[in-house]
Parts: structure tokens; sequence; C-alpha cells
């Protein structure tokens, strides 16, 4: 089938619902009203699938250039080419602009059309939106509101399909509900490179399927639930969750690989119910990975610290963030800078890692050990990179990470007693490989985290600290891109977020403090030539590819 | 304007010939005894352009149901073309009331491969396939053997007659489905995936058929007369038949006549009257004649007490318009269509005064609904609903609401869809309704509850 639009930068002049306009030649109908503020109604067009023109709701009136016997277009008073128009209508979705072509998005016909398909697409649905996850985002309803009729004439039994199937790990089907305009099997097979769904029956009896020896199981599925018009295929992990208009939706990005693809968060009273990919050209399109969309619930996460604790002999107790910033803090004294040691993440934001550097300079500069762990993992053929962390280059640019080559150092400085006081911030260290045994020598281990572990339980302080979805920032990306991070909801419990617990900490301990996460975004800006004349706000929802240079 | 009054309709057996001759088998011993592969042995000496120009001077007209010009099918390969080009015969025969292609391929195999022989060394293919229908079991079997026999006698394969020219064909079984005969959804089902036709533009097959490389794809009965065409000469050839209709063509009447079955004419040379009185013996039981679907399930109906006004294109140029009966039509293209129908595949359905039209059309409609692809919106649930329409009203359950319905219902189809199956589900709908509103109105009876009787999903 035929690529999606391909365009070039020549422009065209076509005729727009009687206007003269330009466009790229080859952009299709849909695309070239969209230019233009006008909407071609689809269902199964999608601008990156390959154009198959089966759910015929984009019919649109085209006409031609008349030819003179000069095979010259002849030319009207306006000095434009005067129109033949086909007889029938055509599909909008491969109908691709070309010099002097004309189209009407809408007239008696076209408005005829759609309310034809429209009501072919509804005399055998269900009608079951009350129960529905897509109703309130349901292409069906939409375009039936604006284009279909007003009533059913259809009396007699519907198609009985199979519902509630089991299509893979993530995904529900509901085959009655499905309009069969194969934008899933497009994706999967075109895109995910998974060629696992398919047609089977024929006529209205047509149902989507899995093939029986490959469940639709790959890391991207639930894209489909994305791309589906109405309300076929349901996420397992949302369906019947929350209805979709109460969702707050923050635009954000995603932090479980280096990719960092750009998403909607979308919460409800402080708990996030869902995330989906946001479209952005330069680093996601409009996709994600299932692992990546579905790797929020730990926000929520039973084992989630919630106030800041203090140890007192064998137990931790409870406390205000007075009292254990400045408990942490007075735990540095008669400490020299060799025997402490940070651990940031490159999983914490340019903001956040900037302070880190900024508390190392406090507590005795570079003598103070401090580098990130990396990961390393393997990339697919998509969107997952080669790099667990979302931040690495952050972390590079500002200096905290040595890529994790004072590691070993930092597991020996440990295992020998060397290091009186360690920072774990957003890292586990047992996942180094150091034991509880050897982490018990640390005189005083302050953990900032989210989740309690077996590290957190034997720390003397524990910082509770924020989620991606908790707080605001930016990361650089795997390619150098600058995005941000947006606050979709409050921090859990007494927890606070990472930027404010570190410019506290730095407070105590007689240092500088900022006003505000803006401020500290400006002081690095003003620090690191790469981030020169930027702002968090500047950054925008798209981000903003750095310049670096070597 | 032809005089036919009175004349007796002759056949003219040209791709027939053969077929139901005693003693004639399907072996190529006996093709060879009477002549075969001489044409084509005479044209592999030909140049490639000269046997296009000669088959474009014919006048070849498709037989598969569009009446396409075979020349100029042909034609659109594109002249720059540098990727393979296939041939494809299709043998998807498959329209309701249409049987000619099953009788050359079983009564006959090596025409059509001779045929398909000189076709695809004029069109420089060295690989074709003949898709053939899944109901056509035998069909197959006779078609390898005899490509098996051609194949020992140098007529296929490798450097052909000694000549430099090398072809395969390779016999391909669809599984069962009416939209394998679509060209489109034959390319697909050939490649491997389901009958879905392809939308046009961009997937012309001339352009970008099979592999999405150029590929002709035509009817078996077309690639057969191309032989008649190499052996007569394309001048010679338009003196069969009318101008623009040339040639002969197989008619296949079935329904309420005397005598049904296959009769091969010259096109445009035998009316409706002739060919249902004269040739097939009259209705049968003596009944009256009410109804005509002249070119397949497909095209639309024509009713016995109609007068049918039409244009006729004389000699001298000039167009004259008169009134016609039904029995006045003649078999051709052109008046098929002047007469608001199509001659289509040359299946001639002949319905008698004892048939309930709305039966009929459900019938009809109970096909279409079956075979829809599923594919477009329109088609998929449009030819269902018109089913359950129909079926319901032969159940009792008609009401008065419904002729507006039903038309309404095929309008939104035809012309809407990817492919012509939107127009072969709906023009009998419309055509129908058209033709016999009062049948689908006196279903409804007055008495008729408001509340249909359902019919199954």
């Amino acid at each position: 089938m035929i690529a999606p639009t391909e365009t070039t930068k020549e422009l065209v002049n076509i005729q727009l619902d009687g206007q003269w306009v330009q466009v790229p030649k080859g952009m299709n109908a849909i695309e070239a009203a969209k230019a233009f503020g006008k909407l071609i109604p689809h269902y199964c067009y999608h601008p990156k699938l390959q154009v198959v023109g089966n759910c015929r709701m984009c019919l649109i009136e085209m006409g031609t250039p008349k030819m003179g016997p000069d095979r010259k277009p002849i030319l009207g008073t306006d000095g434009r080419p005067e129109i033949a128009w086909m007889p029938r209508p055509q599909i909008g979705c491969a109908t691709n602009a070309a010099e002097g072509m004309a189209f009407r998005t809408t007239s008696p016909l076209i408005e005829e059309c759609r309310k034809g398909v429209m009501e072919f697409l509804l005399i055998n649905h269900p009608l079951d939106c009350p129960i529905c996850d897509q109703a309130g985002e349901c292409q069906l309803q939409e375009f039936s509101v604006e284009f279909g009729g007003e009533k059913s004439r259809f009396v007699e039994n519907k198609v009985k399909k199979p519902k509630r199937v089991d299509l893979g790990e993530r995904i529900v089907l509901d085959d009655e509900r499905c309009i069969l305009c194969s934008r899933c099997i497009r994706f999967t097979r075109d895109v995910a490179k998974d060629d696992c769904l398919g047609f089977v029956s024929r006529g209205s009896h047509t149902v989507l399927t899995a093939h029986p020896d490959k469940p639709f199981n790959n890391n991207y599925s639930l894209n489909t639930v994305d791309i589906c018009p109405v309300g076929a295929l349901t996420s397992k992990d949302f369906r019947f969750k929350m209805r979709v208009w109460f969702l707050k939706e923050t635009p954000s990005i995603c932090t479980s690989c280096g990719t960092g693809c750009n998403t909607i968060i979308g919460s409800r009273e402080n708990v996030v119910h869902r995330q989906t990919p946001r479209d952005n050209e330069a680093v996601n399109e409009c996709w994600m990975c299932d692992y990546g969309r579905l790797n929020f619930h730990y926000l929520n996460d039973g084992k989630r610290l919630t106030q800041p604790q203090v140890r007192v002999k064998q137990d931790l107790f409870p406390t205000d963030w007075e009292d254990v910033l400045s408990q942490a803090a007075n735990s540095f004294k008669n400490v020299s800078p060799s025997e402490i040691a940070i651990l940031a993440s490159a999983r914490m934001t340019n903001e956040e890692l900037f302070l880190v550097k900024q508390l190392q300079k406090q507590l005795g500069g570079d003598a103070v050990l401090l580098d990130v762990l990396p990961r390393p993992q393997k990339a697919d053929h998509l969107l997952v990179c080669d790099d667990g962390n979302p931040n690495s280059q952050g972390a590079q640019l500002l200096g905290v990470s040595q890529k994790g080559e004072k590691l070993e150092t930092l597991r020996q400085g440990i295992a020998s007693g060397k290091y009186r006081v360690v920072l774990a911030l957003h890292e586990d260290l047992t996942i180094l490989g150091i034991s509880v045994e050897n982490l018990n020598k640390i005189e005083s281990l302050i953990s900032l985290s989210l989740l309690s572990n077996e590290m957190t339980n034997i720390s003397r302080f524990i910082l509770p600290g924020a989620g991606f979805a908790e707080k605001r920032g930016s990361m650089i990306n795997v390619k150098g891109r600058l995005q941000r991070l947006n606050k979709a909801i409050a921090t859990a419990g007494s927890a606070k977020e990472d930027w404010e617990i570190l410019n506290q900490l730095i407070t105590h301990l007689g240092g500088a403090s900022f006003s505000s996460i803006d401020e500290v975004f400006k002081t690095m800006a003003a620090t690191y030539p790469v981030l020169a004349n930027l702002s968090l706000s500047k950054i925008g929802d798209q981000g903003i590819a750095l310049k670096f240079n070597s | 304007m032809r005089n036919v009054i009175n004349m007796a309709a002759e056949e003219k057996r040209l791709i027939f010939k053969h077929i139901d001759q005693p003693g004639y088998t399907i072996d190529i011993d006996c093709y060879l005894k009477h002549g075969g592969y001489e044409t084509a042995k005479k044209a592999l000496t030909l140049k490639q352009a000269d046997i296009i120009n000669e088959v474009k001077a014919s006048g070849l007209r498709g037989r598969g149901g569009a009446g396409f010009g075979c020349g100029l099918k042909w034609s659109f390969i594109p002249p720059t073309n540098t990727k393979p080009v296939y041939l494809i015969c299709n043998a998807d025969e498959s329209e309701p009331g249409t049987f000619k292609d099953r009788q050359i391929i079983y009564k006959d195999p090596h025409q059509l491969l001779e045929g398909m022989l000189i076709s695809c060394y004029a069109n420089r293919v060295s690989l074709a396939y003949i898709y053939i229908r899944g109901e056509f079991p035998d069909g197959a079997k006779i078609l390898e053997h005899a490509i098996e026999e051609a194949r020992k006698r140098n007529f296929l394969g490798k450097n052909i007659l000694g000549s430099e020219y090398s072809l395969e064909i390779y016999v391909h079984r669809g599984a069962g489905a009416y939209i394998c005969g679509e060209e489109t959804g034959l390319i697909e089902s050939l490649e491997g995936k389901r009958a879905y036709p392809r939308i046009k533009p961009p997937y012309f097959p001339a352009v970008l058929g099979l592999y999405q490389c150029p590929t002709i794809v035509n009817n078996v009965e077309t690639l057969c007369h191309v032989k008649h065409i190499m052996a007569m000469g394309g001048a010679e050839y338009t003196k069969l038949g009318t101008p623009n209709n040339t040639g002969t063509r197989i008619l296949c009447v079935s329904g309420d006549v005397n005598k049904p079955g296959y009769y091969e004419f010259e096109v445009g040379k035998v009316t409706l009257g002739e060919l249902i009185y004269d040739v097939c013996g009259g209705i049968q039981n003596g009944n009256q004649l009410k109804a005509i679907i002249p070119g397949g399930s497909s095209a639309k109906v024509l009713r016995a007490d109609e007068t049918f006004k039409i244009k006729q294109k004389q000699a001298d140029g000039s167009i004259i318009e008169k009134s016609i009966t039904i029995n006045d039509i003649p078999m051709d293209f052109d008046t098929m269509a002047a007469a608001g129908s199509m001659a289509g595949s040359g299946g001639v359905i002949v319905m008698d005064h004892t048939r309930d039209m709305v039966e009929a059309l459900a019938n009809i409609n109970e096909f279409y609904a079956h075979e829809s692809c599923g594919q477009c919106t329109p088609c998929r649930e449009g030819s269902l609903w018109m089913k359950k329409i129909t079926t319901r009203m032969t159940h009792g359950g008609a009401r008065k609401e419904d002729l507006g319905l039903l038309k309404n219902v095929a309008d939104n189809i035809a012309g809407r869809t990817i492919c012509a199956f939107g127009e072969a589900c709906s023009w009998p709908t419309q055509s129908f309704i058209a033709k016999f509103p009062e049948e689908f109105e006196n279903k409804a009876k007055p008495e008729t509850s408001s509340e249909p009787i359902r019919t199954a999903a």
C-alpha cells in the first residue's frame, strides 16, 4: 500500500472550497484542508500509516482543470483554471494535490456521503457509550454528532461478534465496536514490525484478531489503543478506571529511557491514571513504548515514602523536614571531603543535578566522590534507546556524571569503611552489589528516595522525594534535546520536590539558596553556555535541540 | 439500421467451435489435429508491437464484464517500464448467471493457453498466472495437465519453438470468494493476502499490479479471442459483430426458458427476443416473460413491458433516437448500456411472470451480502442491510417505508466504494425497485404491524 503522504517542497495552487491556496505538491486533501483549518472527517487515514482508503468517511468532491484543445487549462475571468468536477466523490486520503486541482470539503453531495457512511458504521455498532472507555474521545461519537443523522432507520438484528477478546497482555478487544479501519493492523505490521493482527471472516462479519500463535504482546501494543478511533481496543491497565473527561492533561516527558518520549499525563485528584504519547516529530512522532507508558504505577505504590524519617538507635522515626535536614547537615561535621560520597541519579532533572553539584562544592568540591549509575540497555528499532537513564546528557553536562567510573571506588570505599557520610539520591546502593553489612559501616547514610527498600531500611536519614509526575524541571535526551517535565500531581504526603530538598540541605550547610526552580535554571543557564538565554518556560512543549560545541 | 425482424438468429461459433463436438477432447494431440498452436507459431515470428496493433485494430472488448478495450488496456503499460510485466488470466468466473469460461477451461484448455501465449509474447511477459476459482478443482487439474503437455511440446517453457522467447504459466486456485474476480482483489489474493481490492489511484494494475509491477489482467474468453484475431487478422475480425462491438461473444442463458445454455453469437447480431424465443425455445410452461437480467446478476434488470429509448450511431455518423421493446434489444455492449443496463459478463437471466421480484431481489442480495469482502464501509454494511430488509420483506415483515429505505441504502453504496462491487450490489436493488415498485409496495400490507419481523443476523 502507499506510504504516508509524501510531499515535496514544491508548492502547487489548488482550489479549496472556492479559494485558491498554495500547498506542497503531493499533500493529500485531508492534510491540505487541515492546513487551512478545515476538517475532512476520517477514520482509517492516519498521517503515520499507509493509506488504505477503506472507511470512506473522507469523501470529497474533486476537480481538475478543464483542458482546451491546445492541452492547456482553460482560464476563467479570474485568470484561474476552470474546473471540471468529477461526478463521483473521491477519498481525501488518497487524493494528492497537483497544480490546478480543486477540492470541495463540503457540499450537499458530501454531506449526504458522510451521513450515509455514519449510518453504515452505526447500524451494527453496539451503541454502548455509557460503558465504553472511549466515550469522550471517540471519533464515532464526535462525527456522529457532527455529520450523522438524528435517528436510526435500522430495525434489523445487529451482527453479533466476540466481546472482551484477550488480544494480548495489555489489550482487550471488543469486536462489535470495531469499525474495521485497520489502523491497528497497519501500525503493528509497519511501525512496530510485529505482523500479528489481521482480519478474519468476511463482509459485515469480519473480525479483528491476533494470530493464534502470536499474541499481541509487543512493546508498542498500547499505541493501537491511542489510534483506534473507537472503543474497540482498550488498555487493560486503564479500562474502567476513569472517565476521560475527568482527567487533567499535563504535557510532560517519559523518563523511562534516554529517548524522552513526549507525553500527556492524565491525572485526577493527584492520582495519575494514564500516560499517552504526545506528538513531537523530533522525538517520538506520536508513539511511545508500553513499558514507558505504564511506568507510573510506582507513584502510588504501597512502599511510597511520604514522611521524612530519622533513625534513633535501631528504629526509624517520622519527623519534620526541618529536623531531618538539620540533623543530616550536622552529620557532615568533622567529616573530611574525602570521606563523603554522593551517588546521584541520571534520572534526576538538570535543576536537581545542578544543585547536587552545588552541594558537592559546599561539602568540599572534587574531593567529594560524585557519580551516577549508568544504565546501558538494548535499544530496539523504534523508540527504546540504549540508555536506560533519561538524563545522562544533563548529568554529563553538569559534571555530575563520571559515567560510572567512580562506582568501583565507591564500592570499595564503603566496604573499607572509608566513606563516613554517603548520600544516595534516587539510587539504591544495594543494586551496585554493596551488601547491607557494608552499608552498615557508613556512619550517616542519607537516602533521598521514592520507595522504601533494603537501603532505606538501614539509612540514618530518609528524605522522601518526588516522582516524575510530581515535579517541574528539564532533562536532555540522548540526542541532546532539552525537554521539560511538568508537574501533574502533588507530591505524596509530606514528600517534597527534590530541588527543594537539595536546596534546603545546602542552606543548612551554609550555602546560598534559591527561591524558585526557575531561578535554579537561570543560574544554571548563566553557568553553561549551551543553555545561554534559555529558561524553563522557553523550553516549551516541543523542547529545544541544544547546540553542543565540542 | 439493421433489420433483424424475422431473421433467424444463427450462432457463430468461434471460441466454441469445437466445444461439445463429438470426439473433441482436451488432449494436445486433438488440439493440434484441429490446427492448434499454428497461430501462436505465426505470432512468435511477428514483432510484439504488430500483435498489439492487430488487437487494437480488432476492437476487442473485454469479455469479463466491463467491456474495456483490450488493446487499450495493454497499451497502459508504461513505455519506460523496466520491471517485469505479468499477465494474469482471470478465470475466477463467479458472477451469478455466467458459465462460459468454465466451458473453455473444461473442454478446450489449449485454446486458452494459445491465447495466453500470444498475449504474453506481445506484452513481453515471461511469467503468467491463471487465477481459477476454487470451485473449479477439476478445471485447475485440466489446466495443469494442459500446461504440462504444452511444456513437453515446447509451446511453453524456455525458448519456445526455438525462439528467444520463454514463458511459464502457473495455475493458482482461489479459495472461493467472489471478490477475487475483481482484478486488484485478485492480485492481492495472488500475492497471498486477503482479496481486498486496491484503491485506484494509485494501484492501476497496468502500473502497480502484481508485486507492484505492471500487470495485465484479462478474462478467459478475451484471451481466447486474441488467438482468433491473430488467426484472421484484426481487420477481418471487425467484420464480425457490429461497429465498436466487434467479434463474437458467448451468452449464458439461464432461468425460465425451455433451453437454457451457452450460445455464441456475433456481438449485437442477436436480439434478446431472438435469443429467448428462437434460440432458447421460449419461456417455459408457456408462461409470460416478466424480466431479464442481461449481463450477470449485478446488471440492472429489464422489465418485459418497458420501452427503451436508445440512440444509435449510423454508418454515416448521424445519430438517431428510437424506441424499442425488450425483444428488440441487440446483445451488444453499447445498446445494453443505452437501455440502462449492461452486457456485463454475458449471463442472461430470464424470469417469467410467476416470479416474485422481491424474492428474486432477496436472493441476489443474499449473494452480495455473503460475498462483500468487508473492506470498505458502505458495501460491507450496506449489502448486509439490504439483504436483511429484503429477507424480512419476503418473510411477512414488509413495511411501507422499506421501499424508500432500500433505495436510499443502495444509493448510499453505489459510487462510494473502493471497487465496483459497490455498484454490483446496489444496482439490482436500485433497478428492481425502479422497475417493479408495485411488487415492493404490495408486500407491505396495511394491516402489517409496525413492529417488524427480525431476521437472523
